[in-house]
């Protein structure tokens, strides 16, 4: 039996429009984008010209620091495009889709019988190293470090958030192929939720968490099992990226479809797609969206994603697509001391207290109120939980104390562990964007 | 909506380059008044919020003051029958429009300084208006003795504001609670008006009787107690609040009432609030000003008189002022409760010690806080350095 961590601290926000368990195929978008943004942290140097024929698995652009490591397009066609932004950076390269898709065969391969070197080789040729995140510094792993473990968190609890019990249902031995490989490379740790499809994983430390949002973000999960020290380094990778690597080896193609949720309130028809990555957004919600408000898409879920459109494409690491309304219409007259029913607040001056918890709120993209500095104490901290001072160490990062930074644990951290504490936060701070930029400050000085 | 259309139709006199573009603050605040900002999250980061602010989250410390506020005006006009001699004669209402005739004068004149100054500053470092005063200025009123002239209280409110506050950055960032600034203030500054037996009691409008009375002696418990008399007070008048003292701090009721809608409004730490008791009921048991029999005063009395109740809800609560961290709180709080008993029964200068003692504390807010996060730092180092 996993060993149980159960969490204190936290806080689920119920939201309408959750995924039902139905899987449908999306149609074939024409056009597939990588965008090399989402591989936070490193240097994209575009290895293809427009108009050349590329198949799945064929890189389009490598790290500049690390050559070796490739980023590889999702299907087989013609290079349209490289989109540039200011000073020449690569916003995504994008290629046209062959009606036949052609896989780059890389060899079906018994994970048994590689070694670590091997595995390593294996995952950067295919663009599947891409997607290991390491830290300290929430960025692209280094595929020269040799990290103290690998973690995974095999659910998430976010707001809409895919269910991996969903995403990943009958795909239980290509989760297992994959930890079987990064178990060559170092130890693995997952954390799963209760009634986990995944709790039987075999060759890695299973360990389960009881507790509220955030417990499904793994650096949560990171600093209750091994907290990471000074010096160390940690790799992170999702269940379903696990999954694709299992995938690879038993097939030999680098194949990148996934499983996400596309959900929210402002979806139709709320349920689980397979999509290819760099997908159009809009071909994912095409016919889905409620057409009559204003609506903010989210690639991702509404705590950590990003604001998308219908002509953007989809992240490398999302596992689902939201929409919620936008709400810059709607003019609400005295916020401060109407009762406001319908809003969902962790603050007793609202109502939602009162309500049942199994209610759905719909909150729109307002960030509902001015910006302060800090002022109430302890919110953070209630929704923080991390053996960290939450708090103290947002304001180190603004003061730019790298230090103190690093004294408060900032290398144990990614942006997205603030996301509930950003949600909560009455005075409404940016946390996120400030987490990401302390940890560029302390990565710039560091190397 | 017609209000939104004139605010929209306002903005650009208002905005960089209009014509009113020097009251900008002043528009903005208006504005978040009446809507909640329509601002949208930013493209990267949460894309939902929770529908708190702290706009709201200030309000309803108002709320909480109400009942303080409702009762103190009532004893206002009630002490003032019980000297003038005319409390069978004035009833509640007469005496609570009595004391709404003293206080709204006072009210008055704290928010317009205050908020004036705010504005002001604000506009200069074109930010927006921030709420913290709204409290602090309704705090003041409460805090000093009834016969307070205007003219010192608008002098202590803009000291108050100006070097306890915007100096330091403005709300968020000010070490001392300003409204305990203002009382301290007057204390130093204009003793006479701030103690003794003569202040507790307005006699400016005497009507009820014919002619004036001149110099009415009205000492509060701790008054009496200083000058090691018996208290001439019931604990029940002292529960109630019937009693001379400063405005808001009487009635132990009025206050409790405050202190739950504060703590469950979730604007006021509980671990502040019990910390702050416990250590004040402690002392108090430790430190006894004599014989209870013979001062008709028993050891617990001393949390109901006196400003304690009022500022260990009210004032110690301050989350600007008061520890980050939640060990901070309660180390926080059980000083403060503990140095108010030690300076009202030691020092025989100071018959009232809870106001020394929050802001004594809140200098060592900061301190406590580092103890905490000093202690996680080094478990951090500790658990580096063994591997």
């Amino acid at each position: 039996m996993a060993n149980v961590i159960k969490l204190k601290k936290g806080l689920d926000i119920n939201l309408k429009g959750k995924a039902a368990a139905t899987i449908s195929a999306t149609n074939a978008s024409k056009t597939y984008g990588l965008v090399p943004d989402a591989f936070w942290g490193m240097k994209p140097k575009v290895v293809v010209k427009e108009g050349d024929a590329v198949k799945a698995g064929d890189a389009l652009f490598v790290d500049k620091k690390h050559p070796e490591m490739k980023f590889v397009s999702p299907v087989s066609g013609k290079v349209t495009l490289v989109e540039r932004g200011d000073r020449r950076k690569v916003l995504s390269v994008q290629v046209e889709a062959d009606a036949q898709q052609q896989f780059v065969d890389f060899g079906k391969k018994q994970v048994n019988s590689l070694n670590a070197e091997q595995v390593k080789n294996a995952l950067l040729e295919s663009g599947m190293f891409a997607f290991f995140i390491q830290r300290p510094y929430a960025v692209v792993a280094n595929p020269d470090d040799t990290p103290r473990a690998i973690f995974i968190s095999a659910f998430s609890d976010m707001p809409l958030a895919a269910d991996v019990n969903v995403a990943l249902k009958g795909r239980e031995q290509e989760f297992q192929t994959g930890i079987d490989a990064l178990a060559k490379l170092a130890k693995v740790y997952v954390g799963v939720n209760a009634g986990s499809i995944l709790a039987g994983t075999q060759n890695a430390i299973v360990t389960q968490f009881k507790g509220k949002c955030p417990a499904g973000n793994v650096g949560v999960q990171i600093n209750h099992v091994a907290p990471i020290n000074k010096g160390e380094i940690v790799w992170t990778i999702a269940a379903e990226e696990v999954a694709m690597i299992g995938r690879f080896f038993n097939t030999g193609k680098a194949d990148f479809t996934r499983t996400i949720a596309v959900a929210g309130s402002e979806i139709k028809q709320p349920q689980y797609k397979t999509v290819l990555i760099g997908a159009k957004i809009g071909d994912i919600v095409a016919g889905n969206i409620a057409t009559d408000k204003k609506v903010r898409l989210i690639d991702g879920n509404p705590l950590t994603g990003q604001q998308t459109s219908t002509e953007d494409f989809l992240l490398a690491h999302s596992t689902e697509v939201t929409a919620i309304p936008e709400g810059d219409d709607a003019n609400e007259l005295f916020g401060w001391i109407s009762p406001r029913f319908k809003e969902f607040s962790v603050s007793h001056s609202y109502f939602s207290w009162l309500m049942p918890k199994k209610k759905e709120y719909t909150i729109d993209a307002r960030i509902k109120g001015g910006h302060r500095h800090m002022i109430f104490s302890g919110e953070y901290d209630s929704v923080f939980p991390m053996d960290i001072y939450p708090e103290q160490l947002v304001k180190a990062i603004i003061a730019g104390d790298i230090d103190r930074m690093e004294a408060l644990g900032i290398y144990e951290v990614a942006p997205e562990d603030f996301a509930v504490a950003e949600f909560v936060d009455s005075s409404k701070v940016e946390l996120q964007r400030i987490v990401r930029e302390g940890l560029d400050m302390l990565r710039k000085e560091n190397e | 909506m017609g209000l939104k259309k004139i605010l929209d139709n306002l903005k650009p006199t208002f905005s960089e380059g209009g014509k009113l573009s020097a009251f900008g603050s002043l528009y903005d605040a208006m504005e978040t008044f009446f809507y909640v900002p329509n601002e949208t999250a930013k493209k990267k980061g949460a894309q939902i919020h929770d529908a708190i602010d702290s706009k709201r989250s200030i309000f309803f410390v108002i709320i909480a003051l109400i009942p303080v506020i409702l009762f103190g005006m009532y004893n206002i006009g009630y002490q003032h029958s019980l000297v003038a001699g005319c409390e069978a004669e004035c009833g509640v209402l007469c005496n609570f429009l009595y004391g709404l005739a003293v206080m709204l004068p006072k009210i008055a004149v704290s928010y317009i300084v205050g908020l004036g100054i705010e504005v002001a500053v604000a506009q200069w470092k074109k930010e927006e208006v921030h709420e913290g005063f709204f409290v602090t200025g309704i705090l003041i009123p409460l805090i000093v003795p009834v016969n307070c002239p205007l003219w010192i209280l608008a002098i202590a409110t803009a000291f108050a504001v100006i070097f306890a506050k915007e100096v330091f950055g403005g709300t968020g960032f000010n070490i001392f609670n300003p409204a305990l600034v203002t009382r301290a203030f007057l204390f130093f500054a204009y003793p006479s008006m701030m103690s003794g037996d003569k202040v507790w009691v307005n006699q400016n409008y005497m009507d009820c009787i014919n002619g004036t009375i001149d110099g009415i002696s009205t000492a509060t418990p701790l008054g009496q107690l200083g000058a090691g008399e018996a208290v001439s007070y019931s604990a029940m008048d002292t529960i109630i609040g019937t009693i001379p003292g400063s405005i808001g701090e009487t009635s132990v009721i009025a206050i409790l009432i405050g202190a739950v809608i504060l703590v469950w409004a979730g604007v006021a730490s509980w671990k502040i609030i019990l910390s702050t008791f416990v250590g004040g009921a402690l002392f108090a048991y430790l430190l006894p000003y004599g014989d209870a029999e013979a001062l008709n005063f028993q050891w617990w009395e001393q949390l109901t008189v006196g400003g304690f109740c009022f500022g260990a809800v009210f004032m110690a609560t301050d989350p600007v002022t008061s520890p980050r961290t939640e060990g901070g709180k309660w180390i926080f709080g059980f000083l403060i409760g503990a140095m108010a008993i030690i300076i009202r029964v030691l020092n025989p200068g100071y018959p009232e010690g809870m106001m020394l003692a929050i802001l004594l504390m809140n200098i060592f807010a900061p301190l406590f806080d580092y103890c905490f996060v000093q202690a996680n730092i080094n478990k951090r180092a500790k658990r580096a350095a063994k591997k």
